[in-house]
């Protein structure tokens, strides 16, 4: 059996057919091809799944499709719409990244952040990026790009 | 250059005028006697084995034989040929080689061609002259061009990005356009190393800040092999053995073949596959499966905890069958004395944890087409021969398609991921995508191994070490003994051994293989002695490091960046660790605090001093050194996989935690200092401080030792107790 499930996705509406149960990250990934989105671990521990639902940061791989239905989610490949967001800039001031595979997570966490705090402390920064791991030991760097992001912002 | 000249020596057809472009098959061909027939005949017009393709248009590409997880080789090696080449940077485009190791591979006996495998931090170490070198004779080509065009002689000219230049006549040429008109000298000179650039003409080696990767890994469009997507394309679990070894039976495949989805199950050595139109549907049903798994698993039995029991009674043992490792001058009459100092140090095994669990693409072969393997691999060649193997194929019946790697850690120099994603789709007969899951991924892992370390050491009252023990028993063969050997301390007498209990469980490399677990026990009972004595641990290193002067400058440097002297801040204080890894020589200082009620130990400030030779990228050799701190941090504080009955106890993140950034040191510092020595390993150069350091700095804070890793809340409050 499939259910329908409309949204907006990246500002655009999307409808997708899919089992009542599917989960949203592997909906992104195979159904609508947006691969950014990275599966780290299934259960909400690691936050390389992380997208934007009505710009709430949430772990897609724990998020059913039928959630969003109506909703707004947003995924790194939608986090600008013209050229670079001033984190993904910041993010390569620092080159931050290493093997790159959590940093779409990383990025929409920070993103998240920012977009309710412009000038966070570094606890509030700590505290809102500490459940998404980095197994390359890139987090100082996370930390500056977001810092630097902030100031410019 | 040691080379013969003869191997220099260039037929025509190893440099290509290609269609609209030039083709250098230099490097490979002027190092590589050995370059088989067969390729040098199919060089027929297309892409070949090459280094450099140089367009009409100016673009310049280079082509990458090197892994990218992050470490960042495959713009480091491109830097090292554009850098001879003269070519201006903008102009560089980097693509990946073809699998050919005998053109691409490492370094070995003199020439390029050896395995084609991103391990050990080898990579700038193992290309570096021969890719200066390539560089350096695609220049003299495009000038050797130039000059027959011009009619002047080629001593008169020079380069400059991407051009050669004739200074007296103010004539200049783009390399793009010499591409156009460009024929090959039969023969190529031989080029003398005082021919190549030094270091002050660098415009490239040790400037070049931007990684090539970083621009597609911050939106999303860098390609791991999770990321391709084919044509009727299948999605495959396996369910592995929870006991190393054992056979499955599987009790329910007729109603898991009535769930939806479900294209296939198949039954293998080690594990159930299910073949599903959707990944959900497969790891639905992975979930739904019952399998009997047979008793007789090598790993049966196994228990970690145990396993030090019989360590400890292996190393006291005088039946041992040792291992040697080193022997220096006689230690026996000196270490019966009483005033022997003995510690013993444990590590747990630990899980690689790559973020990207392990996943393969394999396209079998259609209608007379070659198979197809998009895949992260460590080690592409072998990956490729995993593949045929398990296909049934020749190997250049296979074309493998390297993709990133989101971490590789050593894991993925194994092929066993490829091998089961061969095999399923030889099965399906059509493309499969295989994903492992976190618990799958952990929970069939390969392990750093564990291992007990007994040290003995007799010392005089000025400090000499009359004899060092330092005894090593643990699983894993040869993964136990790297970094034993401490050819930078002077001692009157060393003796290192080691000694292999099989368990029947998977071990592997693991970032910077035993030099984590040795260098850590190497470190802490350095200090141990220093304390013993009353000595201050950095000046009792220095005295020690008497006789290597590289060593100690690196030392100093460490000391000096975090001024030792100095008092640490109330309620913490510093421990300093000192390590060598693929050549490059390192110092740490970590300062650390503990709370007494918790257990919880934190680093707040960690300092390093690195002397790697030339270093290409210093920016990216940082954030390497910074990435190695952290996931050294990671594993010497959280990491433990733990086995009961053969049976690995961890499955996730919240059993197996790793470092986040509240464990990241507020300020992490790193210093490299400059060498013009030969280009040493970088990526893995800093993990192996770690544990010393900490340890080290948990001694001069409370007194007590830390002889366990990973030092977790629990032990350090027994510890504390
Ligand atoms: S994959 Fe969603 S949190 Fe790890
Ligand atoms: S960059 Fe590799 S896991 Fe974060």
């Amino acid at each position: 059996m499939l259910i329908k499930t409309s949204f907006t996705l990246n500002g655009e509406v999307v409808q997708v057919e899919t089992a009542p149960d599917a989960m949203l990250l592997w909906t992104l990934r195979e159904e609508l091809k947006l691969t950014g989105t990275k599966y780290g671990c299934g259960i909400a521990l690691c936050g390389a799944c992380t997208v934007h639902l009505d710009k709430v940061p949430v772990r897609a791989c724990i998020t059913p499709v039928s959630v969003v239905s109506g909703r707004s989610v947003t995924t790194i490949e939608g986090l600008s719409k013209e050229g670079l967001h001033p984190l993904q800039q910041a993010w390569i001031d620092e080159q931050v990244p290493q093997c790159g595979y959590c940093q779409s997570g990383q990025i929409m966490q920070a993103a998240a952040l920012l977009e309710n705090n412009k000038k966070p402390t570094r606890e509030e920064i700590i505290g809102h990026m500490n459940g998404v791991l980095c197994r390359c030991g890139t987090y100082n760097r996370v930390f500056k790009a977001i810092e630097k992001a902030s100031q410019e912002g | 250059m040691s080379n013969d000249s003869n191997s220099n020596r260039l037929s025509r057809r190893h440099f290509l005028a290609v269609a609209g472009g030039l083709t250098i098959v230099i490097a490979g061909a002027a190092v590589v006697p050995g370059l088989s027939r067969s390729k040098e005949d199919n060089t027929n017009g297309e892409r070949i084995t090459a280094w450099v393709n140089i367009q009409p248009d100016g673009k310049i590409t280079i082509y990458n034989p090197a892994a990218e997880m992050g470490q960042g080789s495959m713009t480091a090696l491109a830097i090292i040929i554009a850098e001879e080449l003269d070519a201006d940077w903008n102009d560089v485009a980097i693509e990946h080689s073809p699998i050919e190791p005998d053109v691409y591979g490492l370094s070995w006996r003199g020439g390029l061609g050896g395995p084609m495998i991103t391990v050990g931090s080898r990579t700038v170490m193992g290309y570096y002259e021969h890719l200066r070198m390539a560089g350096a004779q695609a220049r003299y080509v495009l000038m050797a061009n130039a000059s027959k065009k011009w009619g002047v002689p080629i001593e008169e000219l020079t380069t400059g990005p991407s051009k050669v230049l004739h200074q007296s006549s103010g004539k200049s040429i783009s390399y793009g356009e010499i591409s156009r008109f460009a024929t090959a000298p039969d023969k190529l000179p031989d080029i003398d190393q005082d021919q190549l650039k030094s270091a002050e003409e660098f415009r490239l080696i040790g400037k070049v800040t931007d990684r090539h990767d970083i621009p597609s890994k911050v939106d999303g469009t860098a390609e791991y092999a999770m990321d391709i997507n084919v044509p009727d394309m299948l999605h495959a679990v396996i369910s592995r053995s929870p006991v190393h070894g054992s056979k499955p039976d599987l009790q329910n495949e007729s109603d898991l073949r009535t769930m939806e989805g479900i294209v296939d199950i198949v039954i293998l050595d080690h594990g159930v596959g299910i073949l599903a139109q959707k990944i959900e549907q497969a790891l639905k049903a992975k979930r739904f499966m019952q399998i009997k798994w047979s008793e007789d698993g090598m790993a049966s039995g196994h228990d970690s905890q145990a396993a030090y029991e019989i360590y400890d009674a292996t190393s006291r043992s005088d039946d041992t069958n040792w291992h040697s490792i080193v022997s220096e001058g006689s230690v026996e009459d000196n270490l019966s004395a009483d005033d022997v100092i003995e510690a013993r140090f444990k590590n747990d095994y630990v899980y690689h944890a790559q973020m990207e669990p392990l996943n393969a693409l394999v396209s079998p072969p259609r209608e007379g087409d070659p198979a197809e393997v998009w895949v992260g691999s460590q080690a592409q060649a072998g990956a490729r021969q995993a593949a045929a193997e398990a296909l049934n194929l020749p190997e250049d019946q296979v074309i493998l398609h390297p993709c990133y790697l989101g971490g590789g850690f050593g894991r993925r120099s194994m092929a066993d991921y490829v091998t089961e994603a061969a095999l399923l789709a030889k099965h399906a007969d059509k493309p499969v995508k295989l994903l492992w899951t976190r618990e799958d991924d952990l929970q069939y892992g390969a392990f750093r191994p564990i291992c007990s370390q007994t040290l003995q050491a007799k010392v005089k009252a000025d400090g000499t070490i009359s004899a060092w023990s330092h005894r090593i028993v643990g699983t894993g063969g040869g993964l136990l003994g790297s970094g034993a050997r401490i050819p930078y301390y002077t001692m009157d007498a060393k003796r290192v051994e080691m000694h292999s209990i099989e368990h029947g469980v998977r071990t592997k490399h693991w970032r910077s293989v035993a030099h984590g677990p040795n260098k850590f026990a190497i470190e802490a009972f350095i200090d141990e002695i220093a304390r013993k004595l009353g000595f201050d641990p950095y000046l009792y290193r220095r005295r020690l490091m008497i006789n290597d002067q590289r060593s100690l400058a690196v030392l100093d440097a460490a000391a000096a960046m975090c001024d030792w002297n100095s008092p640490a801040p109330e309620g913490r204080a510093r421990g300093i660790a000192f390590a060598e890894r693929s050549g490059a020589l390192a110092a740490g200082v970590a300062e650390i605090s503990v709370d007494r009620n918790t257990g919880m130990i934190k680093v707040h400030h960690f300092w390093a001093a690195v002397d790697a030779g030339v270093v290409v990228q210093p920016h990216n050799a940082i954030a390497q050194i910074e990435g190695g701190i952290v996931f050294g941090i990671s594993s010497v504080l959280r990491e433990s996989i733990t086995f009961k009955d053969g049976k690995v106890q961890q499955s996730n993140f919240h059993d197996y935690p790793i470092a986040r950034m509240a464990d990241t040191p507020d300020q992490l510092e790193v210093k490299i200092i400059p060498s013009d020595e030969k280009p040493a390993g970088i990526g893995e150069a800093s993990t192996p401080l770690v544990g010393g350091a900490i340890a080290n700095a948990f001694l001069a804070l409370t007194g007590n030792s830390l002889r366990h890793m990973p030092f977790t809340s629990e032990r350090v409050l027994e510890v504390l107790s």
